[in-house]
């Protein structure tokens, strides 16, 4: 197993930061507070994360701790209670395509093809090529998900595992700075899951995408991630702990699950779930 | 083979997928297994529709007695014996002067219903040979820029069926022209919303007559200047407002509720407003815009008979309101005639309409 052993340094500066230049995404002191008819609900306080450029990282949490708040702040459908959220040095400002989602619903557009749900992103973004080109764009991505024979399906003939597939294509094929994935295969059964992670995977090792994605599985967390970052249960939820994932890319399952460290970070992670 | 499979799914597509039990049956198609399948939507509505048929017939037949002997009665004791007995054998003779005027049977409807179809034909000669006969005269009327000679003899009841359709199409039309746009605007701004509320709950429930003399209070002055017959205008109109609401009130539903995830995906690729509208919004509440107008249309229908006999415009309206003071001998059984017509017109704009919702609505399991 030496193919797998870990090259990573500390690459932190020494207030704990990452160096500027280093970071793509950068959330300080972010609180949430959502009123309610008893008074106010303090979802998130004094969180802190940075991601640094073209890393993957996993959050893992309890159920309603805040992970999808978390994440619909970041893509700016969310609003902001307090402390802010930039990328590359930038504040954002509401929703954009430099942060492509990937929802846990599919929500493609159930009355347009596959092609024309991915087009409907690339039209948006590269309104300066012609028409031949996005198309190629939209259909290049399309078959990175293993989807040559579907483009002129519509969404609602697609299976939900293929309808989530297309989900992937349009966020990559936007060429977002950032991609965020809210739970993308948690209604998916565990084979399928199994695919569409290798899938994204396979997509993600070409295209060196900052990711930030929620899960629920354990599993899951550690094959994709350089980082999982762990949260505690709300109310007031922050980051909890943040555990490396020292294997080397591009990897495999098999790998993966046969290194001596993957039980070690598989215990890691449910202690703190359990505690 | 392929073809009968076509036409199973035509016919289910309309909504009138009995039909194609009913040619299984005639093409000896079914097995003893399809029998229950027979029996439930052949044999069960077929007897349905005839013991419709016999109730009204003893309904007609003792409604009808209830009337003569009334009328024997009343002879009876206003002119004495004599009278009575004349009225007695009158009556039972068949006389158009003395029948009880009362529900008709279904045969005299059917009877009615073909005197109304050979009507139609003796109209139709008539205006073709009229049009024929003026032919040469209007083409030299319109070269010296004079208005051509136009038929304007009665017309028949079929002409009427095709004048209701057609106030009722324009009406539709007004409606969809007006409702869909401002459903749309309503159910996207909030502000609108509240600021339309007010309006629409307190119009929609107008009767369509009040509606009708609204509309008659406004076009009569815009029109002031013209000599053409408003009637038809005034009528469409009035459709138009009485049925726009249910289209109105799902547009601005549909709208308003369009699933999150799809605004999120608008906003995550910050679609502009306009594409916003016609490529996410528009298609997702397509749906409920076109049970919306499938309510329009078939209150357009409904309303449409009051309206024109208001308006004293042609059509079956007009037709049910003649027949009615007409009261000859066979007007009653032509009031029924007309409607069945309405009736049958009305389900078979519904199946229209459920066929073109079917045709461009992404969502087929919503069409109902």
């Amino acid at each position: 197993m030496s193919t797998l052993t870990a090259n990573k340094t500390g690459n932190f500066t020494d207030n704990g930061l990452f160096p500027a230049s280093d970071v793509m995404l950068d959330l300080k002191n972010i609180k949430k507070v959502y009123p309610t008819p008893k008074g106010d609900y303090t979802v998130l306080e004094n969180l802190n994360l940075q991601i640094k450029k073209e890393e993957f990282v996993t959050i893992i949490g309890h159920s309603g701790c805040g992970k999808t708040t978390m994440l619909s702040m970041i893509a700016g459908l969310n609003e902001i209670s307090g402390g802010n959220i930039s990328v590359l040095g930038k504040h954002i400002k509401g929703p954009g395509p430099d942060r492509g989602v990937i929802f846990q619903a599919p929500s493609l557009m159930p009355w347009m093809t596959s092609l024309q749900n991915v087009l409907l992103g690339v039209n948006q973004v590269f309104p300066d090529a012609t028409k031949a080109q996005r198309n190629d764009i939209a259909k290049y991505y399309l078959q990175k998900v293993g989807l040559e024979d579907a483009f002129h399906k519509r969404a609602s003939e697609l299976s939900q595992g293929m309808q989530q597939r297309v989900g992937i294509a349009r966020a990559f094929a936007i060429k977002p700075k950032v991609l965020l994935l809210d739970e993308p295969f948690g209604m998916l059964d565990s084979l399928t899951r199994g695919e569409l992670q290798d899938i994204l995977i396979e997509i993600w090792n070409k295209e060196k995408i900052t990711a930030v994605m929620i899960t629920h599985d354990v599993d899951e967390a550690i094959f994709l991630a350089d980082r999982v970052v762990m949260m505690t249960s709300g109310p007031r939820a922050k980051i909890g702990d943040v555990l490396e994932i020292d294997f080397e890319r591009p990897r495999t399952r098999k790998a993966v699950l046969e290194h001596d460290d993957y039980y070690k970070y598989r215990k890691h992670l449910i202690d703190f779930l359990e505690h | 083979m392929k073809q009968s499979i076509t036409l199973d799914r035509v016919t289910k597509f309309v909504g009138l997928g009995f039909l194609t039990t009913v040619k299984d049956l005639f093409t000896g198609k079914l097995g003893k297994e399809d029998f229950k399948g027979i029996l439930r939507k052949v044999v069960v509505p077929l007897a349905s529709v005839l013991l419709f048929l016999g109730l009204w017939h003893l309904g007609a037949k003792s409604l009808y007695n209830t009337e003569a002997e009334f009328k024997i009665e009343k002879a009876l004791t206003d002119q004495g014996p004599a009278a009575a007995d004349a009225m007695r054998e009158c009556i039972a003779s068949g006389d158009v002067s003395c029948q009880p005027n009362t529900l008709p049977s279904p045969a005299q409807v059917w009877e009615s219903f073909q005197s109304l179809l050979r009507d139609h034909n003796i109209i139709a000669a008539d205006k073709e040979a009229f049009i024929e006969k003026t032919a040469a005269l209007n083409e030299k009327r319109i070269a010296e820029g004079k208005d051509p000679i136009t038929y304007t003899g009665r017309p028949s009841f079929v002409d009427q069926i095709f004048r209701s359709l057609k106030t009722v199409f324009a009406g539709f039309l007004l409606a969809l022209v007006i409702a869909v746009p401002l459903g749309i605007f309503i159910g996207l701004s909030p502000t609108l919303k509240s600021s339309f509320n007010w309006f629409i709950q307190i119009f929609k429930p107008v009767s369509p007559v009040v509606w009708y003399l609204l509309v008659f209070m406004i076009v009569k002055t815009v029109l002031i200047d013209s000599n053409e017959d408003s009637s038809f205008t005034i009528s469409f109109i009035s459709v138009g407002l009485c049925s726009m609401w249910a289209t109105l009130v799902n547009t601005a539903m549909g709208v308003s509720s369009v699933d999150k995830d799809y605004i999120n995906v608008a906003k995550v690729l910050k679609l502009g407003p306009f594409q916003k509208i016609f490529k996410v919004v528009l298609p997702s509440s397509l749906p409920l815009i076109f049970t919306g107008l499938k309510i329009t249309l078939s209150v357009a229908w409904m309303v449409l008979i009051a309206i024109e006999l208001l308006a004293q415009s042609p059509g079956l309206g007009l037709f049910v309101w003649e027949e009615f003071q007409n009261g000859a001998n066979d007007s009653n059984a032509k009031i029924i005639v007309a409607m069945f017509v309405i009736g049958i017109i009305g389900f078979l704009l519904d199946r229209l309409m459920l066929t073109i919702q079917n045709t461009v609505s992404f969502d087929k399991t919503d069409a109902i």
